[in-house]
């Protein structure tokens, strides 16, 4: 049998509360300490306790950006989880499952979904079997699968001997050694764990120390009950760069530190908020050697809501900090009266934006790309903004950095879309390069440039140009007292209802966004991948990038050439640079985690060229490479419908 | 020596009715700014939406004219990014207490540095006069269409509990005193609210200028008798210190205050609670360099545009090779 290498799906799950997340978390820092690369996802409940929830880790020798359907090795503990993930297993993966649990009957999975609940009846019936846990390993093990039995309950009696402490203060090492079994058939050397170990627990000695025992025990219970050799193996290899392993979460926050954002709001929100408590828990940060004092700080303000969220950091914007909020659907609805004020004001802000299953409340934890148009047209009348989505982490950090430089040099609001995808995405990672990092100001007076410009100490804020904007002064700054009003205004910023004005000002900031479309170059509005000539026009923003780079290199190695326009700059939709890119090709297809294809949509709007297919998905879970690469098959085979809707995901 | 009050006037054309409460608002504001001799730069007025929003085009300061309830988290966002700027927020009892009560709550509970203002009139007046959150119940001013079927907010009571640390009353048309009230506010360090009765001539024909200086009622040698009486004029003692026995007596004495209506309405200051800290103060625990280095004023870029925020800290802490 021919071992694969440095390239599988792990994925563990449980219930939620009991550790899941933390399990994960070490497999994937062991494997990124030995130099492989990392891409985690993580799925759970808008619940605090008991309910399913799972993380997918990818390892690779290489980046890989997209969750996968197809499981190598399942960790489980509970007997849900292997309800719901065992039929993703792959014939030669591998189960580890407690066998205390294997009768446990599936009518006695309380939290589990009727409707999983008789999907997985019929699969039962159909296959003759009867309804245990047991009764389903034995199906897969039929096709291939490797199962191997950890009686957690025994291992943790015997640690407690070893150690001398009572059985319930080790409960929680069950996870560490689900971790270290699967770590153990693996192949995977036990000193990465023990570096992972002293990596999360930090100065905890004897937590550290009671888990390297308890991944002891699980190594040696597999080596002397597992003899054959397991299907994958992981083995260190070289990285030859200095590397983070963070979430998307992280990404944008790092993004503004260094953008010096100096003012984020909040009011908590899945699955926003991470970003927020991670800024506030590193509030206080140094700064490099040439800005001479050494330190610097970003003031978190959690507000009591959205509507406070974005007025305060406008607030803040106005008086000279670089200001942003962060927020997901519904407090991004609550925020647009305040989003028109920043756009009719001229105000830079920047809004971040991580969709989720919309509308109204939704799917709070799970994923979509379905605020496209809303973050295009929200608020009343026409008040101009910036759109930009970012397609992974890398871009989630430099598009974070980009928001604040075009929100001042343009002036306006700039909305910055991501998704619950890459919010909980987590990912190796060559340290940022921020050596080539510029912060534009814009048009900012410094006080010596207002002197001149005042009049009588006063300021024309709005004062009328040829590219829209104008000079800038913040609040406090001698000789630029200036009046601002969320009615229609002079250019001193006084209300008018002249309509001659009213046209001039209606111009002024309708103007700002065909300077921008001028201003911004090409390669910050959208990536091209792939054959530049090929027949195949794939057409995306956003999440999905990873799973269609990688499904792109599944049809090229078939020798199918495949072209991919990934639209970063959003609103204005560069679309004559999307057209050019679309023209020519035999087959256009757009995906899009939506129901309508809201890109789509608007290509055909603003260009005419109408996309031949539709992938779109809106079942809350991330876009995996498998389903996309059959559903590019079929559609390239002329085999699909003109929209194929994507489904997988538990 | 005081400014000139001509310096904090702007010659934008003033469109409120004649007779307007707002009148001697604004007066007083332009009066308070000059007599403490601020540099007009150095103060940013706020104001949310309705005819009391239009003071912050004829003050020349920093004006901003935000949307209908929400000065408050914009003020608050202006003074917690440049700590160094005098901020006051003006706004009607529709605009702070009605659709933007939750703000008007949350605020009180932070105590931010700042001054809040409303113009209390009882009635939505530039949308022609409909019932507002402290129009009392069962009143029915004259373009109501039925009697008010809402009982009226207390707004000084409302501050109590919200945690405003200065609360006053003032009534519009008493300037020298509205005039020390408002210098009082600003002096105060913390959240200061200052609820003006402010007739409005044009919607609320029950709460007049005649009804508030009691020409409806005469004392023997018919002269009238004032409703509106000083508090400091009786005695009180609005300052709380430190101790809790006298907290609680201070307390006990705001509510009995803030409770006279009708025959007898008090104005002044009911409160000034020395006993908490500013929001200021409790962000300068977390990082102590604030003052110095606020949000507005931290130098982002160095020389050439690079940024000032070195990352090295934050990527060790996230390092896996």
């Amino acid at each position: 049998m021919e071992r694969r290498i440095n390239h599988l799906n792990w994925l563990i799950g449980g219930a939620q509360g009991s550790g899941v997340d933390s399990a994960a978390t070490m497999f994937a820092k062991a494997c990124a300490f030995g130099g492989l690369h990392i891409y985690g996802q993580r799925e759970y409940y808008s619940n605090i306790m008991g309910e399913h929830s799972y993380y997918q880790v990818r390892v690779s020798d290489r980046p890989v950006y997209a969750t996968s359907d197809r499981i190598d090795v399942l960790v489980t503990f509970d007997a849900e989880t292997v309800f719901l993930h065992a039929r993703d297993v792959v014939p030669q993966g591998g189960i580890l499952y407690d066998p205390k649990l294997s009768e446990t009957p599936l009518d006695r999975i309380p939290a589990m979904t009727e409707r999983a609940r008789e999907d997985l009846r019929t699969f039962l019936a159909e296959h003759g079997a009867g309804d245990t846990m047991e009764d389903l390993l034995g199906i897969v093990r039929d096709r291939g699968a490797k199962l191997f039995a950890v009686p957690y309950e025994e291992l943790i009696e015997r640690l407690s001997e070893m150690l001398g402490e009572p059985i319930s203060r080790l409960k929680k090492t069950a996870n560490t050694m689900a971790v270290a079994a699967s770590c153990a058939l693996l192949q995977y050397e036990i000193s990465w764990l023990e570096k992972a170990l002293s990596n999360i627990f930090r100065d905890k000695r004897r937590v550290i120390e009671m888990n390297l025992r308890a991944c002891e025990l699980a190594y040696e219970y597999m080596a002397t009950n597992f003899e054959d050799p397991f299907s994958c193996a992981l083995k260190p290899m070289a990285a030859g760069e200095r590397r983070i392993y963070l979430t998307g979460n992280q990404a944008v926050a790092l993004g503004k530190v260094i953008a010096g954002c100096s003012f984020q709001t909040y009011y908590p929100i899945s699955p926003a908020t991470d970003e927020s408590v991670y800024l506030e828990a590193h509030e206080v940060f140094s700064l490099n050697a040439g800005a001479g004092e050494g330190k610097g700080a970003i003031l978190v303000m959690q507000t009591e809501d959205e509507i406070s969220a974005i007025n305060m950091a406008t607030g803040a914007a106005l008086a000279g900090a670089r200001a942003a909020t962060s927020t997901s659907g519904p407090g991004f609805s609550l925020m647009i009266e305040g989003l028109g004020f920043a756009a009719m004001d001229e105000v830079p802000l920047v809004i971040t934006l991580y969709q989720r299953g919309s509308p109204s409340t939704g799917m709070p934890t799970r994923s979509e790309q379905g605020d496209l148009r809303f973050a295009i047209h929200a608020g009343h009348g026409e008040a101009p903004r910036l759109v930009l989505a970012s397609g992974d982490l890398q871009e989630a950090f430099y598009d974070t950095i980009r928001a604040f430089n075009w929100a001042e040099r343009f002036q306006m609001p700039v909305i910055h879309l991501l998704d619950k995808a890459i919010a909980s995405s987590s990912q190796t990672h060559p340290v940022f390069d921020t050596s080539s990092v510029v912060i534009d100001r814009g048009q900012l007076l410094t006080d010596e440039e207002l002197a001149f410009q005042s009049s009588n100490g006063a300021f024309k804020a709005f004062q009328l140009t040829q590219t829209g904007i104008s000079p800038r002064v913040v609040l406090g700054q001698k000789f630029g007292i200036c009046w601002r009003t969320s009615d229609e205004h002079d250019e001193w910023g006084h209300i008018t209802e002249d309509p001659v004005v009213r046209v001039a000002m209606m111009e002024k900031r309708m103007k700002k966004l065909e300077t921008a479309a001028k201003e911004i170059p090409l390669l910050e509005k959208l990536n091209v991948f792939g054959d530049s000539q090929a027949e195949i026009a794939l057409l995306s923003w956003g999440s999905p990038k990873g799973a269609i780079l990688e499904a792109m290199e599944r049809l090229a190695k078939e020798e199918i050439p495949t072209r991919f326009i990934q639209v970063r700059l959003l609103w204005p939709l560069p679309a004559e640079e999307i057209a050019r890119h679309l023209r020519g090709a035999g087959q256009k297809i757009a995906i899009e985690g939506n129901f309508s294809g809201q890109l789509a949509g608007l290509v055909r709007q603003l260009t005419g060229i109408a996309m031949d297919h539709l992938i779109v998905k809106y079942n809350g879970r991330p876009m995996s490479v498998d389903e996309l690469y059959e559903a590019l098959k079929q559609i390239i085979k002329k085999g699909a419908p003109e929209r194929v809707v994507l489904t997988s995901g538990r | 020596m005081a400014a000139s009050v001509q310096e904090f006037k702007t010659e934008v054309h003033n469109n409120w009715c004649p007779g307007c409460g707002d009148f001697g608002i604004l007066n007083s504001i332009q009066m308070a700014l000059a007599q403490m001799d601020l540099e007009p730069h150095r103060v940013a007025l706020f104001s949310g939406i309705g005819c009391s929003a239009k003071t912050v085009h004829y003050v020349k300061v920093f004006g901003t004219h935000t949307l209908h309830g929400r000065v408050l988290p914009f003020a608050i966002g202006a003074k917690l990014a440049n700590p160094a700027l005098t901020v006051i927020a003006v706004g009607g009892d529709g605009d702070g207490l009605g659709i933007g009560a939750g703000h008007f709550v949350n605020a009180g509970r932070r105590n931010v540095d700042l001054t809040y203002i409303i113009y209390d009139n009882g009635v939505y007046g530039l949308t022609k006069g409909q019932a507002s959150p402290t129009l009392k119940l069962g009143l029915q001013t004259k373009s109501l269409p039925q009697p008010n079927v809402n009982e009226g907010i207390n707004p000084l009571l409302l501050a109590l509990s919200a945690g405003y640390t200065f609360i006053a009353r003032g009534y519009a048309f008493d300037i020298p005193h509205l005039v020390g009230l408002i210098r009082q506010a600003i002096e105060h360090k913390g959240s200061a609210f200052i609820d003006v009765l402010q007739p409005c001539p044009t919607y609320n024909d029950l709460n007049t200028k005649d009804w508030y200086g009691g020409l409806d009622r005469l004392d023997a040698r018919g002269k009238p008798m004032p409703r509106v009486y000083k508090l400091e004029e009786q005695g009180y003692d609005p300052v709380m210190r430190p101790s809790a026995e006298e907290a609680h007596a201070k307390l006990l004495q705001f509510i009995e205050r803030a409770l006279e209506w009708g025959d007898r309405i008090p104005i002044g200051v009911f409160l000034k609670n020395e006993t908490t800290t500013t929001f200021e103060e409790r962000i300068l625990r977390r990082i102590p360099f604030y003052r110095e280095s606020p949000p507005a004023k931290r130098p982002i870029l160095n020389q050439g545009g690079s940024p000032t925020a070195d990352l090295t800290r934050f990527f060790e802490e996230l390092r896996v090779i």
